[in-house]
Parts: structure tokens; C-alpha cells; sequence
């Protein structure tokens, strides 16, 4: 009876299943949960018995002043984000203020990310193309990437007030989605031209064995192999353009985004401490959101994200 | 025919390629590009077609650079500091962190959530309130910023360093009965070694950058990106540029040091 | 499949030369090739490591091209058959696109070329049930066994209808009870097809399983030893019995004098013979 069993299966295998996905996720999102837990709880026990004026060495203050004012409580924070922005009639909730802030820079960075990818994509369509075109862009490229994006503002600005197409005009908040798009683009010309050069000799030679041309090798190889490559790399794009947006809003000044809020609160932190933590907060979340709607783009593109070998 | 060759079609060329110029072309590509794109530039800059606040001319920021060199060596060193500073103390704790967090799973789990978050938000949005915390006279809030910056590199790189270890080698050393000590020190930190030190260059640009951007959200004046908004602000920009030039110059003398070191330690493996 | 009498040999191979340039000087990987294939004919190409089998299978592929002599598939150069798709290849790794199912894989070449999608869907359902994988058409590769994925390589490879086929040691990462299993299979894949086949293998007994005639190669450099013909009767009649009786073991033993006829004389055997 049993050896009929055994016999009869056909020679193939299900991939192992692990512990259900829905239980492991759970698990880490707990984790999580405990692991900042711990900090705020760290936070806390160091303004209860840390050093009043903090620990300087020398002329270096190496550890901060507990004082309320220098580090809010965990709980003034959160408490304060319920209470009105300023003391004047009609004043928004604080954490309604910080989210509508926020939205706006995303909407810019996501803009920015649009066109940091189009290009970022475009440039490595080019360097796999043509192998000089690879060596002669690909260091500039990385170089890139060391210029401080705060010399761009005032440039980027005085270039877009130049143009008018027509009805067209350019918007403040078009520099800020220029900047974003320039620190959004590096990652995917990086990680999109390894995708494009990761298919092994032997699926090349099968399509060469099919006498196809480049652009079709592109289509139905390299592209769909270059996924597990771009996915982080997209991930970090999005990262990237929140940081360029916030940092684009402070040098140009932008009115409306969540990095002037950075700027304007801090400058009353004297007055109002945990106000200034307010935008962190929400920049905070701005980061993950950006990257988590990117991640769940991947997770549409499962079937690309295989392997080749039976696990 | 000593036969003492590989009898394999030798790899390189991929099959197809149409380029036969060979390395020669590819290592002078570059620099041909730079070249050209900056005669380009210093022809439209100098023709008068664009006003000069609009793009000044390379030759401009030249004079700019020959001019200011001092300033920008002393900003340099200010704002050199801090990203070695931050970078070295986010090194170290990205180090101790990843060992950490390789020893018990609770401590991966609760690490790794908080790093994953580190890595995709505005690191330098904390920059006002860390002044507010250490004072306003103080580097140190953008010395933290930097290490904050490159101890995600390096901890995620040397965290998948030290799962690299080959199962083979475990069950070697198991058979020897060491210790766990030993393994560490033998097998695991060796294996691991190359991927931190990629992470390190990784985070040494990183760490440039986020202590120059870090400027700019308050605090003592003096390093490079202060002398870049100031400049910026006064309409002089070919000086502006010669700062950053020395950005640049900063930023790039970093990495190729860390790259320098990454390729010690990846050469005796 | 039509039975018109077809003069064109299936490969002609002529005084093939091939050198490869590596670090430590010029590598002869062929010299002097002279070797012809019949239409409908099993030919396997034998030898030890570095006899130059892959790298021949390669040339008529035009994979590669040969450094003199001239290599011809049905009558035009070797570019021009690939240009036209005039053979189908396997390698030793499937090399299946890991994000395609089963189904989209062999059709690959199809779609590649321009078939409508009416034609690749019944094509690819003939392809299916030739090799025996029904059911398993929307499968993914990292699904399969290996002997189930060459069978999916194989399927691809007869997706055009081609009258030569290349292989490559396909089922040399195979164990052996898979690997006698896809050899029957191959046989009766290729007299339902009538392709002419050439066969890489390094394996004796699966050389003279499947071939009509056995070409033994020898290294250093490489060259034809010996052609063997397979005294075995046509390979449409072939079946698993054929490896238990008589003719199958001396047909073995003549491919093996060959292979050692061919060699240097490295091999030991008691007393030297100087």
C-alpha cells in the first residue's frame, strides 16, 4: 500500500512552505513595536538620570542637557501634537498642520521620483547599450552623487523663472521636484544597469541562438531579470526624493512643505520644545510611507522575483 | 603546447559585442566626456548667451578657487571633522550593533525594523532639534547626524557579512569542537570582514554629505555648507561653486580612501 | 512530415580550425574537423575533457565562429541557419526564464518570431503532451525537478519545427535513473520529429544508446579519432531492452577501444609497453 504510494508521485516538488507569512509579519511588526518601545523607554531613563548639563569634555558637549526644554518628555510630544499649532483664533490642530505640510511634500517628492526614475532608467538603457557609453557616464554618475544638492536651489531657480512655454509657467515647487528627482535618479541608473547585465552566459546564448536583436533581448531578458535589482533600487529613489524634497524646501525656501515647518518650529524650540519634534514626526512617517508604497509595488511583481533552481 | 592553458572559450566579451577598441577607450572615456563637457560649458559661459549669475564659466570658479583656497581648506577640515567623527562612531556602532544583533534573534528583530526605518527617512530633518539638545555652539548635533547616516551602511552590510559564513566551515570547526569564541574569531569576523568594510565605503560619501547638508539647518557657521548658503545669498556664485568644488573634492577624498581599505581587506581573500 | 528525398546534409563541417587566445598562450581547441550529419541522423560527439565536442557543437550554432574551414547547416553558413532559426538548442542547464511558466517558456521562441498567439497556443499544447508534462503547463521553473525542466528545455527547443537539433550534455546534471528515463524519451521525440540530431555527451552508454553513429573525439589538440557506426538497428526502434542485450555491450566496448585508441599514452595498465 505504501510503496505504491510513494511510487506513484510525479517527480515533482513543492517549494517548502515556511510558518505562515501572516504569523512571521506579525512577529516583526511586534518586534518592531518593542524595539522602539525600548528607545523611548531609553530616552526617558536618560533625562531621569543623566547629568543635568549633559557631559562635556573638554570643549565638546558629547552628551545632551536633560532639561525639559532641551528633550521634551515622550508623552509632552505626543500630547502637544493635539493641541492648536499657535495661540491664535482658529488655529489648526498641530498634527493635522504637520500632515497637510506633509502631503505636499510628498506629492513633490513623488513627482520628483517620477522623473528621477524616467531618467535614472533612461541613462541605464543607455550605458548597456554601448559599453563606452557605461565607462564614460558611470564615474560622473557616481560623482554626482557628492555635490551638495543645497548648491543647486538658487540655480535651479533662476533657470525655471526663465522658462515660459506658452500658459506654462514654473512653479516654485517644480525646483523642489528638479532636486528631488536629482538625488531619485542615481540609484536606479545603478541598480536598473546590474539588473540589465545580471542574465548569466547561458540565457544570452539562448536568445542568441534565436538571432534576436538588442532591443528584444532588452524586452524579454534583461528587463524582467532586472527586477530584483530595481526594486530596492526604487525603494531608495523614493527614500531619496524625501530627503531631497525636505532639503530643496529649506534652501529654496519653499512655503507650505514640511521642511520649512522643520525650520520655522525649531527656531521656537525655546518656547515651545516639543512643537519642534512635531515635523520630525512627520517626516518621519513621510519616509516610510514613500518607501512602503513602493514596496508594495513589488509585491505585485512577484513572478519576476524567482529563481531559476527548486528551492 | 605545454597544454598548461584552460581549454573553456575564455569569458570576457560577451558574445556579439561590437566594440573592439578594448580598454584603452573605456579608461579614457571619462575623462574625454569631463573634458569635453566643461570646454562646452566654459564656450556658452563665455559667449555672453547666458548671463553669468545664470552659469558662471569654469574659468570664473577657477579664479574663485585660486583666490579663496585658504577659506576653503579651513571650512573643509570643519566640516571634514564632523563627517570623520560621525563616520567613525557610526561605524563602530553599526559594528557592535550587527554582532549584537547576530547573537539572538529578539534583538535582530527589534534592531532591524528600527534600521529599516533609519534608511529611508530624512536623516538631516533632525538636525534643528539636535542643536536645540546639545546647543546651538555645538558640531556635535551634526556629527551625530553623519553617524547616523553611515551606521546604516555599515550595519546592514556587516549584518549579511556575518550570515556569509559557509556551512561547511561550521560543520568544520564543529567537528573540532571549538568554541564559539573560536569560530568567531577563525571564521565568522574574516568572512564578514569585506562586507563591512563595503559598507564603510558606502557610508563615508554618505557621511560627507549628511554633515554638509546638516549645516544648513542651524548652528555654528564655519564649514562649507555654511559658506555655500552664504555665498548663495549674496549672489556670488562662482564663489558658491568653488565651495562646492571643495565638497566635492571632500567627498570624493573619503571614498577613496574607504575604497582604498575595502580593497586591503577584499585582496587576501 | 513530409518524405520528399532532401540531398542537403544536415551539417557539413570542413577542415575546421579553431584557436582560442588565452592568458598562456594560443589554445587549439579544433583542428581539422571533417564531418558530415544526414538529415534524420542520431550523431553523438564523444570524448574526454578538452577534445573541443562543446566547442564544435558551438561552431554549427553559430555561437561561435571558426578560426578556418567552413561549417554549413542544410546547405547555407552556419550565421545563416541561425538567422533563419533552422536548428533548436539545449544546453546542460535548462536555462528556463525563472519568471515565465512552463507554458511561456516554450513558447518563447514563438513569440519571439512573430507566431500569432492562436498558433504559439496550440503549438505549445502539441509540445506539452510530446514530452509528457500535461498539467504542469502553468508551473514556474523553481517548481520542477531538473529532469523536468530539461524536459521544458527540449520542448523549446522542437518549438519551431526545426530539422536539426543541438545538444549539449543535457542530461549530464541528471541522475542516472532520470537520465535513462529522458534518453528513451529523447528517442522517441526525435523519430516523431525525424530531426537530425547532434549530441554531447561524455557518457559511453548513452552515446551508444541513442546514435546511429558515435563520433569519438580526442584532446590536444582536439580532433576525430574514429567514427563509429552503431550496429544496433534504426533508432526509431530502439527501446529500454536494447541496454540489457549483447550487441548494446560490445557496441560499448568497440566506442571505448576508440576513445583509448585516440588517447595519449598516459594510462597505466600493469606492464609498460615502451
Amino acid at each position: 500500500m505504501t510503496q505504491a504510494a510513494t511510487v506513484a508521485r510525479a517527480p515533482s516538488r513543492r517549494p517548502r512552505t515556511a510558518p505562515p507569512a501572516s504569523r512571521a509579519r506579525a512577529r516583526a511588526w511586534g518586534f518592531g513595536a518593542l524595539g522602539l518601545a525600548a528607545l523611548a523607554a531609553f530616552w526617558e531613563l536618560y533625562k531621569l538620570l543623566g547629568p543635568a548639563d549633559g557631559l562635556v569634555i573638554g570643549e565638546v558637549r558629547v552628551l545632551p542637557r536633560t532639561s525639559d526644554l532641551a528633550m521634551p518628555h515622550i508623552w509632552e510630544t505626543a500630547g502637544r501634537l493635539f493641541e492648536p499649532v499657535t495661540r491664535a483664533e482658529g488655529a489648526r490642530v498641530l498634527w493635522l498642520e504637520v500632515a497637510i505640510a506633509a502631503s505636499l511634500t510628498l506629492g513633490i517628492a513623488a513627482a520628483g521620483w517620477i522623473v528621477g526614475v524616467t531618467v535614472g532608467l533612461l541613462l541605464a538603457l543607455v550605458m548597456q547599450r554601448w559599453r563606452l557609453a557605461e565607462s564614460a557616464a558611470l564615474p560622473w554618475i557616481i560623482l554626482s552623487q557628492t555635490v551638495p544638492l543645497i548648491a543647486f536651489a538658487p540655480v535651479v531657480k533662476s533657470w525655471g523663472s526663465r522658462i515660459e512655454i506658452g500658459a506654462f509657467e514654473w512653479q516654485d515647487w517644480m525646483s523642489v521636484a528638479v532636486i528631488a528627482s536629482y538625488l531619485a535618479f542615481f540609484p536606479v541608473a545603478v541598480g536598473a544597469l546590474k539588473g540589465f547585465q545580471s542574465p548569466d552566459r547561458l540565457h544570452l546564448e539562448l536568445l542568441r541562438s534565436y538571432s534576436v536583436g538588442w532591443w528584444q533581448t532588452m524586452r524579454y531578458l534583461r528587463l524582467p531579470a532586472a527586477v530584483p535589482y530595481l526594486l530596492p533600487a526604487l525603494r531608495l529613489a523614493a527614500a531619496n526624493a524625501v530627503v531631497g524634497a525636505v532639503v530643496a524646501e529649506v534652501s529654496t525656501g519653499l512655503q507650505g512643505g514640511i521642511g520649512r515647518l522643520v525650520i520655522q518650529y525649531a527656531g521656537q524650540a525655546s518656547g515651545d520644545p516639543a512643537k519642534a519634534w512635531a515635523p520630525i514626526l512627520g517626516a518621519i512617517a513621510l519616509g516610510l510611507i514613500a518607501a512602503g508604497s513602493v514596496a508594495l509595488m513589488g509585491a505585485l511583481a512577484r513572478n519576476y522575483r524567482r529563481t531559476e533552481d527548486a528551492s | 603546447m605545454t597544454g598548461a592553458a584552460t581549454i573553456a572559450p575564455p569569458r570576457g566579451r560577451p558574445p556579439g559585442a561590437a566594440w573592439g577598441s578594448g580598454g584603452t577607450a573605456r579608461a579614457v572615456a571619462p575623462i574625454v566626456l569631463g573634458v569635453s563637457v566643461v570646454a562646452v560649458w566654459q564656450l556658452i559661459a563665455g559667449s555672453g548667451l547666458v548671463e553669468a549669475y545664470l552659469l558662471p564659466s569654469p574659468a570664473a570658479i577657477g579664479a574663485e578657487i585660486v583666490e579663496f583656497w585658504p577659506s576653503m581648506v579651513s571650512a573643509g577640515a570643519i566640516t571634514g571633522l564632523n563627517a570623520l567623527v560621525g563616520l567613525v562612531a557610526g561605524t563602530l556602532i553599526g559594528i557592535i550593533a550587527a554582532l549584537v544583533a547576530s547573537t539572538r534573534r529578539s534583538l535582530d528583530g527589534m534592531l532591524a525594523p528600527i534600521v529599516a526605518a533609519l534608511a529611508v527617512i530624512p536623516i538631516v530633518a533632525l538636525a534643528p532639534v539636535l542643536n536645540t539638545m546639545f546647543g546651538a555652539d555645538s558640531q556635535t548635533g551634526r556629527q551625530l547626524i553623519a553617524a547616523l547616516a553611515a551606521f546604516v551602511p555599515v550595519f546592514l552590510n556587516t549584518a549579511r557579512g556575518l550570515r556569509q559564513t559557509q556551512p561547511v566551515h561550521r560543520d568544520l570547526m564543529r567537528s573540532y569542537a571549538a568554541s564559539n569564541a573560536q569560530i568567531m574569531r577563525t571564521i565568522t569576523l574574516r568572512t564578514a570582514a569585506p562586507f563591512t568594510f563595503t559598507g564603510i565605503r558606502l557610508a563615508s560619501s554618505l557621511a560627507v554629505i549628511s554633515a554638509l547638508v546638516a549645516e544648513y539647518f542651524g548652528g555654528p557657521r564655519g564649514g562649507l555648507g555654511g559658506l555655500i548658503s552664504t555665498s548663495a545669498a549674496s549672489s556670488a556664485y562662482p564663489r558658491a561653486w568653488a565651495y562646492v568644488v571643495a565638497a566635492i573634492i571632500l567627498g570624493l577624498a573619503f571614498s577613496l580612501v574607504a575604497s582604498g581599505l575595502e580593497r586591503l581587506v577584499s585582496r587576501r581573500r | 512530415m513530409t518524405e520528399s528525398v532532401i540531398t542537403t546534409d544536415a551539417v557539413t563541417v570542413t577542415a575546421v580550425d579553431k584557436v582560442f587566445e588565452a592568458a598562456a598562450g594560443q589554445v587549439v581547441a579544433l583542428s581539422g574537423i571533417d564531418l558530415t550529419v544526414e538529415p534524420g541522423e542520431f550523431v553523438s560527439l564523444i570524448g574526454p575533457s578538452g577534445c573541443g565536442k562543446s566547442t564544435l557543437l558551438r561552431l554549427i550554432a553559430d555561437l561561435d565562429t571558426p578560426s578556418s574551414g567552413s561549417v554549413e547547416v542544410f546547405g547555407t553558413s552556419a550565421h545563416q541557419a541561425r538567422v533563419d532559426q533552422k536548428y533548436g538548442i539545449a544546453f546542460q542547464q535548462a536555462g528556463l526564464l525563472p519568471w515565465r511558466s512552463v507554458a511561456a517558456n516554450i513558447a518563447l521562441p514563438l513569440e519571439l518570431h512573430g507566431s500569432s498567439s492562436v498558433e504559439t497556443r496550440e503549438r505549445v499544447a502539441e509540445l506539452i503532451a510530446l514530452v509528457g508534462l500535461d498539467d504542469f503547463g502553468d508551473r514556474y521553473p523553481d517548481e520542477l525537478s531538473g529532469g523536468m525542466q530539461q524536459r521544458v528545455a527540449i520542448a523549446r527547443a522542437l518549438a519551431k519545427k526545426p530539422e536539426l537539433l543541438l545538444m549539449d550534455e543535457p542530461f549530464g546534471a541528471l541522475d542516472e535513473m532520470t537520465r535513462e528515463y529522458m534518453q528513451t524519451e529523447l528517442l522517441r521525440i526525435s523519430a516523431e520529429t525525424g530531426a537530425a540530431v547532434v549530441f554531447v555527451t561524455h557518457s559511453i552508454p548513452e552515446a551508444v544508446y541513442l546514435s546511429d553513429r558515435v563520433v569519438v573525439m580526442s584532446p590536444r589538440p582536439g580532433r576525430i579519432a574514429a567514427v563509429v557506426p552503431m550496429a544496433l538497428g534504426s533508432t526509431a526502434s530502439r527501446a529500454d531492452d536494447l541496454r540489457e542485450d549483447g550487441a548494446f555491450f560490445e557496441m560499448i566496448t568497440a566506442v571505448r577501444e576508440a576513445l583509448h585508441g585516440g588517447a595519449p599514452a598516459s594510462s597505466a595498465r600493469g606492464v609498460e609497453n615502451r
